[in-house]
């Protein structure tokens, strides 16, 4: 341990703490922009300073490790000067329209400023006009609002590996970038929107989607129905006044009809539907395999992170046919509101607007892909954020805090803990194998209280085997395999795993990947801030979600074996291959 | 009392038998055995008690940089040779490069000696690549000689990226390593984790061949020259409103007095000393300050200016050089530059008070601390030298 002082008081520390860490972890705060815990080190924005004994220069708190004896100030008058100067001068060279800013009232530099009483200009304004990129279905850039923290940048390279972004140029005109100053839309981007998650300002935000779902439901002419994904509800609270991994599903829904939706379903119940069609997909990819000896592309890979999707299609295109044909949940949603969910309810399917909420910047994306259109409408219309719908709720009206707590709405709302694991890395594959298994065995998966553990966690790559015993006449040739599968979120270990699948050496029959890190728990639609501690409560509140569910194997859902019986008939069926499946697009690698 | 330049050309020549160790010939065999005749810890005292500090700016002390670099364990290590030579008016690396860059080379495989490294990069300023064909000549000579000579050690060439930052040492890392030239946090120091992560010795030009020159005559010559805390003599680039330009290696500790009259115009009413991250020294302050670390310490360059010289203009220029130079990385530097720039611009066009001028001098305080590279915290040395004591140019 390093004993040092900190504003005098005696800390002792682990060697390699960095100072700013070590005041933290004895109370005293000590402001930062370009730090995040999720990101190596930067040094740059320079709000960290603070005074080191015996040092010429103040010195950046996030940049360098506490030593021995060391004596740190972090509340001096020429700190505060320093400090205070630095943020003037990024607002000078910032477009300050705080009241019609996507991130105010959540916006780090703004907080800094009030905290500071920071003048917005005291120095001469050198900001830029607007400058923004709206060319992305999903992610707006404004270049005007960048302090050029380069969180953005470090996120893209170091959790995702896809370097969409960079910095151009130098001096006065350096500024984030992408490959030849290309829109968004025409580079390597996932639209993930791990950047705009880390972004401490309002230079990168989600498209912002709100006014067209309050115009839709206000619309008598318009059936307005909403789905939301597993991971909303175990995060949505934290924009609301909870604490991390406190579960919100029932208020959540009661906030959504109270908002006017016509039918509030649930994206779960299209997960259970995905587990349906992903495990017979593997399970046929096996038999080609080990009995028809047929050429198949094994690993299969999940496709329900639509980042990871776009992700693979420009990095690793020749891969293509591992992927699973399965649309994600959102995208099987889509198509069973405008045909199934229509018929039923005798609503014209024109008239139908499907909203989603979904935790994830790359579902707007997603939805809006020119194959996306199963149901002969376009199946998904509007995808908000979770944030979105936190702004949402507080600009509705409502107590969110005492709201009682709601039911989803039958047909496409009924769902299993399968299906809430769906929001947490790790899950999908659990789920999977919990129904996998039991058609292939009759029983249920050789897990204490069905909690695959090894397949969960916050590990970059995890890998399980499982080996088959007792299979059923129609499996047989299963009998005694070891079925092997790894789980990888962030677009970074999906390289690892995919690099292997490429080179042809990959040990696996199934993987999961999800585009973010933590997967959808942790989001680019996610409340901000995200780090690890966060994700790891979210992950919590998932798993003891799932513990509590009355069914949790998706092919226990009544409602999927409802569709099944009375519309899609079986998996990878006629209809399951017209609605619920899909195919990729090759794509460049610039 | 103003001299002709014929006088003064004779009084730099007088200067120059007494000085002159960066441009004498050597014999490189023979310092490469006098080396090898010496252990490390030798080596690194020789340089030590020279009190050699380093030429490109910064005057680190370079027997303590070696010896830092000597103790760090690693199974690779490398010698840097920082030619990246950027300073607008300094030029004076390119000449030892033309004239002694087997001195250069020596310097580098001296070190590499002392600090137990096996390789060599000669980091050259984009620039200067009209000089490779020949160095590299050189350097194929020089390299076989050391393998000859036993030396676990070789030398390449790398050019650099064309940005005045990459001089800065962990930007030239950087940028050797293939990504942008931008400079890194502090601490870790290159002699620990430099060049590829590993113990890396960076030096100047310069300095490289006064060690070498130090190994080879001993430090006694070098212990004769300049003062107790500018041991030595050092090449000047004078440029400017000069009778005598060019480079002319000179004794530290000389005061602006003794250098103006040796090179002025008979009129010069300022010197710039050390480039644009320099300090401007006015005419009455010529007396009393030295040329050296105790008062003012220069990478080389020197740029006089006489009275026919707007001295808002030359800020005005240094300012525009740091805008466009700086890394833009962190917030002092990049957007202080500007505000300092815009600054007297606004001032001068009347659309700012004069008062102003205050807050740009505290912001030029906060730089000074608060950058994260020595280039933005140096921003403030032309700044307020020249606003100090040219304040009616400004203004006005
Ligand atoms: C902006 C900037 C530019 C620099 N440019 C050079 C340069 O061109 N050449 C050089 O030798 N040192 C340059 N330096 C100093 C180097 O960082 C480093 O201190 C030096 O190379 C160490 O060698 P020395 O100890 O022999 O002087 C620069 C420093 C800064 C901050
Ligand atoms: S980014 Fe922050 S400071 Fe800037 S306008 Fe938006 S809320 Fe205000
Ligand atoms: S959305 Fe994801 S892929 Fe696109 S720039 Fe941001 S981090 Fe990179
Ligand atoms: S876009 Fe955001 S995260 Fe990226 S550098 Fe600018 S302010 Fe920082
Ligand atoms: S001081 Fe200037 S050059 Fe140095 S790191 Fe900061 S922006 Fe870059
Ligand atoms: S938080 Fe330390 S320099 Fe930005």
């Amino acid at each position: 341990m390093v004993k040092l002082t900190i504003n005098k008081i005696p800390v002792s520390v682990e060697p390699g703490t960095s100072i700013l860490e070590a005041a933290r972890k004895v109370g005293i705060t000590v402001p930062s922009l370009c730090y995040h815990k999720d990101l190596c080190i930067a040094g740059n924005c320079r709000v960290c300073l603070v005074e080191v004994k015996g040092e010429r220069t103040l010195t950046a708190s996030c940049a360098v490790p506490v030593y021995e004896g060391m004596e740190v100030f972090t509340n001096t008058l020429k700190v505060r000067n320093a400090r205070k100067n630095v943020i003037e001068l990024l607002l000078s060279e910032h477009r300050c329209d705080c009241l019609k800013c996507e991130k105010n009232g959540k916006c780090e530099l703004q907080d800094l400023a009030q905290e500071y009483r920071v003048e917005e200009k005291s120095f001469i304004d050198l900001s830029i006009g607007k400058r923004i990129d709206r060319s992305s279905p999903a992610i707006e850039k404004d270049d005007s609002k960048c302090i050029r923290c380069q969180r953005c940048v470090r996120t893209c390279a170091e959790l995702q590996d896809v370097s969409a972004l960079t910095v151009a140029r130098k001096g006065e005109h350096m500024f984030i970038s992408t490959f030849m100053h290309k829109p968004l839309a025409d580079v390597v981007c996932t639209n993930c929107g791990q950047c705009v998650n880390r972004c401490p300002t309002g230079a990168l935000v989600e498209r912002n989607y709100m006014e067209e779902v309050w115009e839709a439901i206000d619309d008598p002419k318009k059936h307005v129905v909403v789905q939301t994904a597993p991971a909303v509800r175990i995060a949505l609270g934290e924009d609301l006044g909870y604490d991390p991994g406190e579960r919100v599903t029932g208020k959540m829904v009661t906030a959504l009809k109270r908002m006017g939706f016509d039918k509030v379903f649930d994206t779960d119940f299209t997960a259970d539907l995905t587990i349906m069609e992903e495990g017979t997909e593997l399970l046929t990819r096996l038999k080609q395999a080990l009995v028809d000896k047929e050429k198949v592309a094994l690993p299969m890979f999940t496709s329900c992170s639509p980042g990871w999707i776009k992700y693979i299609e420009h990095e690793f295109s020749n891969n293509l046919d591992n992927l699973s044909t399965c649309k994600s949940p959102q995208q099987m949603f889509g198509p069973l509101a405008k045909t199934y969910y229509a018929e039923k309810a005798g609503i014209d399917p024109k008239d139908i607007v499907c909203v989603s909420v979904m935790p994830c910047t790359a579902k707007k994306y997603e939805a809006r892909r020119p194959e996306m259109k199963a149901s002969g409408f376009r199946d998904v219309d509007i995808v908000l954020t979770t944030r979105e719908l936190a702004k949402m709720i507080k600009q509705g009206g409502n107590d969110f805090r005492h709201m009682e707590e709601g039911e989803f709405d039958s047909l496409l709302g009924k769902s299993t803990g399968a299906a809430v694991i769906f929001g947490a890395t790790g899950g999908v594959m659990e789920a999977a194998l919990r129904t996998a298994y039991e058609i292939v065995t009759g029983h249920e998966v050789p897990f204490p209280n069905l909690n695959i553990m090894p397949v969960r966690g916050m590990e970059g790559v995890r890998e399980a085997s499982i080996k088959i015993e007792g299979c059923v006449d129609a499996w047989k040739f299963l009998e005694g395999v070891e079925l092997k599968v790894a789980v990888a979120h962030g677009l970074a270990n999906a390289r690892k795993v995919m690099k292997q699948v490429a080179e042809g050496t990959s040990p696996y029959h199934f993987v999961e990947v999800m585009a973010c890190p933590g997967g959808c728990l942790g989001g680019g639609g996610q409340p901000i801030p995200t780090d690890m501690e966060t994700r790891k409560k979210r992950a919590m509140a998932i798993y003891e979600e799932d513990e509590h569910m009355e069914f949790r194997k998706s092919h226990e859902n009544p409602e999927v074996k409802l569709i099944y019986d009375d519309f899609l008939e079986k998996p990878l069926g006629h209809k399951s291959h017209e609605l619920l499946h899909t195919h990729y697009t090759k794509r460049m690698t610039k | 009392m103003v001299l002709d330049r014929e006088t003064k050309l004779k009084k730099l020549k007088e200067h120059q038998t007494k000085v002159n160790m960066i441009f004498q010939d050597q014999d490189c065999g023979q310092m490469l055995d006098k080396c090898l005749s010496m252990s490390p810890d030798e080596i690194i005292a020789e340089v030590t008690e020279s009190g050699l500090k380093g030429r490109g700016g910064a005057g680190f002390p370079t027997g303590l940089k070696w010896k830092f670099a000597a103790e760090q364990k690693s199974d690779v290590k490398y010698v840097i040779c920082n030619a990246d030579e950027g300073e607008p008016g300094t030029f004076k690396d390119r000449q030892i490069l033309e004239e002694q860059a087997a001195k250069v080379f020596a310097g580098m495989a001296i070190c590499s000696r002392a600090v137990n490294a096996s390789e060599g990069i000669i980091y050259l300023r984009g620039e200067y690549n009209y000089l490779r064909p020949r160095l590299q000549e050189e350097l194929d000579a020089f390299n076989k000689k050391l393998k000859e000579k036993g030396f676990k050690f070789s030398i390449i060439i790398k050019s650099g990226s064309g940005a005045y930052v990459c001089g800065e040492e962990t930007a030239l890392i950087e940028s050797l390593e293939g990504y942008r030239g931008e400079p890194r946090n502090k601490p870790p120091y290159p002699v620990s984790h430099g060049y590829m992560n590993k113990p890396t010795v960076v030096n100047n030009v310069e300095t490289l061949v006064y060690c070498a020159m130090i190994i080879r005559m001993g430090n006694k010559e070098f212990l004769q020259l300049g003062t107790k805390d500018s041991r030595g003599a050092k090449v000047f680039s004078v440029s400017g409103d000069a009778d005598v330009e060019g480079i002319y290696e000179l004794e530290l500790g000389m005061t602006i007095r003794e250098f103006v009259d040796l090179f002025g115009d008979g009129d010069t009413k300022a010197v710039q000393v050390g480039g644009s991250s320099g300090h401007c020294v006015p005419r009455r302050d010529f007396e009393k300050t030295i040329i050296g670390f105790e008062g003012v310490p220069t990478g080389g360059s020197m740029m006089l200016f006489n009275s026919s010289r707007s001295m808002y203009h030359v800020l005005h220029n240094y300012l525009e050089f740091f805008c466009e130079e700086s890394c833009g990385q962190c917030t002092p530097c990049r957007v202080g530059s500007q505000q300092l720039l815009r600054g007297i611009e606004a001032i001068k066009k009347g659309e700012k008070p004069p008062e102003y001028l205050n807050e740009l001098k505290k912001l030029a305080e906060t730089m000074k601390v608060a950058a994260k590279c020595g280039l933005g915290q140096s921003v403030p040395n032309p700044f307020l030298s020249i606003v100090n004591n040219f304040y009616e140019e400004i203004i006005f």
